[in-house]
């Protein structure tokens, strides 16, 4: 592993679907500490990139390492990444039959075996910094949409990650609550957390990214400082999909 | 088309109403030492039929949540282990199978059982492979992202399917699960034939020494309506109380 620096190394990456190419030949290094933001037209690639990095998709050729981890068929490698990958989905995905808590206790109880006390510790801990330490008790679905997904980024830090994922965090969110989540990941994003976003949030993308990564049709069609990539993106597409996303 | 079946029911009474038979209902009321003494001997049969139907219950929600597991699998081999199973078991009559257990086995393997265990066994066999149709369906009802969130923890396949999955799936499947236990005791009423004493069995050597078919046998079907009507209550309790997680306000 000697010589790779990154924590997250995607080394031409190929997957398809049934012949289709979802992913073709994508390259992508991250530092420690890095924010990246995906961003590309629907269909691109960009759900399918970052769920390879903790391997909800198998890729099927190039190299993926993980913190030293290479991503391959042993099932100990893969939990040994997903342990220290957070991951944020854009339904939530909350467990509903748990509550927050529970919700927050699970994974670091199973998988990091912390015992039951320090795991609660930890999770009250997380609710404060999602500041919704007073619905700890209470179900998922008797919260909003903005606080379930700031219980799911709270459910994956309670795992102490090295890395989160997060894939349009906002997406399924209504306009008013959009806000909320995103002050959460701005937050997390100046303590350092090492940080890679699918969103369409261009705003987000402007204040907290170190990179923007547009990718088209399987492909990383560009990499760009996000002052740069906004002001003048370098391919025709980047700059189309642009336009329709900050609506020229 | 219903009021024709109205209809019907209604000149069924009223036959039954005007037939020259005169009931003997004494022969299962306790108004005569010999009453108590049919009724006794009626009920001693419960013990075997509820041990029966619940023992043959348990083990064989056991076995058709293992046989469920391979059916969710990735691996096609493993899938068709399930799907041959069900199958297979699926198509032998539970008095087949309780007849194969009890005679065929001790020639087969050379272990005999007594016909309590016989029963138990084919119950659970024969019920096993609907029990794992059940749970499969469940299963495949929680949702992929349930999964995907589990998975992406790093929880173990055992922890995602102990913790998130089957939680889910088992308040799904409570309700099919109960109708399950009712046809169960039901289905112990043909453990009669290799001489368990349970109801059915009492029911039969009763009518044999007294002659009275018809009131003995309706005290029969009330003994199950009883005994069914208590598992309906009983999982409907179970589903209220597993239901109150979630929606508890
Ligand atoms: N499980 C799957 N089976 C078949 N095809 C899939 C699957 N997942 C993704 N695809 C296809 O792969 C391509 C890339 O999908 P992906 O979800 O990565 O796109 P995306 O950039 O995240 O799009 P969106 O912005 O709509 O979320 C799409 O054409 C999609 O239809
Ligand atoms: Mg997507």
């Amino acid at each position: 592993m000697s010589g790779e620096t990154g924590i997250v190394l995607v080394e031409r990456v190929s997957k398809s679907f049934d012949g289709f190419r979802a992913l073709d030949e994508v390259s992508l290094a991250v530092r420690p500490g890095e924010r990246v933001v995906i961003c590309g037209p629907s269909g691109s690639g960009k759900s399918t990139l970052i769920r390879c990095i903790n391997r909800l998709e198998r890729h099927d050729s190039g190299r993926i390492v993980v913190d030293g981890v290479e991503l391959g068929k042993d099932p100990r490698a893969i939990r040994a990444v997903r342990r220290e990958v957070g991951m944020v989905f854009q339904q939530f995905n909350l467990f509903p039959h748990l509550t927050v808590l529970e919700n927050l206790t699970l994974a670091p109880r199973r998988a990091r075996g912390l015992p039951a006390a320090e795991a609660r510790a930890t999770a009250m801990h997380y609710l404060e910094r999602v500041h919704i330490p007073e619905q700890a008790g209470k179900y998922p679905r008797q919260l909003s949409g903005g606080q379930q997904q700031r219980v799911a980024i709270a459910r994956a830090l309670c795992m102490k990650p090295k890395v989160m994922l997060f894939d349009e965090p906002t997406s399924a969110l209504d306009p008013e609550m959009i806000k909320e989540v995103l002050d959460v990941m701005v937050e997390l994003a100046m303590e350092g957390m090492t940080m890679l976003v699918v969103t369409h949030e261009m705003g987000f993308a402007q204040r907290v990214a170190d990179r923007v990564v547009f990718m088209d049709q399987g492909q990383v069609e560009e990499t760009a400082a996000p002052a740069q990539f906004f002001a003048e993106p370098a391919s025709e597409r980047a700059r189309l999909f642009l336009g329709r996303v900050l609506g020229h | 088309m219903r009021s024709l079946r109205i209809l019907a029911l209604c000149l069924l009474l009223a036959a039954c109403g005007s037939s020259t038979y005169s009931w003997g209902w004494y022969v299962v009321l306790p108004t005569t030492q010999q009453g108590t003494d049919n009724l006794r001997f009626l009920l001693s049969g419960l013990g075997w039929t509820v041990s029966v139907s619940l023992l043959a219950m348990l083990i064989s929600v056991l076995l058709g949540l293992l046989v469920a597991l391979p059916g969710i699998s990735e691996r096609r081999w493993l899938r068709l282990l399930n799907r041959g199973y069900v199958e297979i078991v699926r198509a032998v009559p539970v008095l087949v199978m309780l007849l194969w257990v009890y005679y065929g086995l001790p020639v087969v393997l050379g272990i005999s059982l007594d016909a309590f265990a016989a029963a138990v066994l084919a119950l659970a066999l024969s019920d096993s492979a609907f029990e794992a149709e059940i749970f499969r369906g469940g299963i495949q009802s929680v949702a992929r992202g349930q999964h995907e969130a589990a998975e992406a923890l790093g929880l173990s396949w055992t922890d995602k399917m102990r913790y998130v999955v089957l939680p889910q799936a088992l308040r799904r499947v409570l309700p099919p699960l109960g109708n399950q236990f009712a046809y169960m005791l039901k289905m112990s009423a043909l453990a009669s034939v290799i001489g368990l004493t349970e109801l059915t069995r009492r029911a039969n050597e009763l009518v044999v020494n007294v002659y009275r078919p018809l009131e003995i046998y309706s005290f029969l079907v009330l003994e199950y309506l009883v005994l069914i009507l208590l598992v309906s209550w009983l999982v409907r309790r179970v589903e209220r109380r597993l239901g109150s997680d979630e929606s508890r306000a």
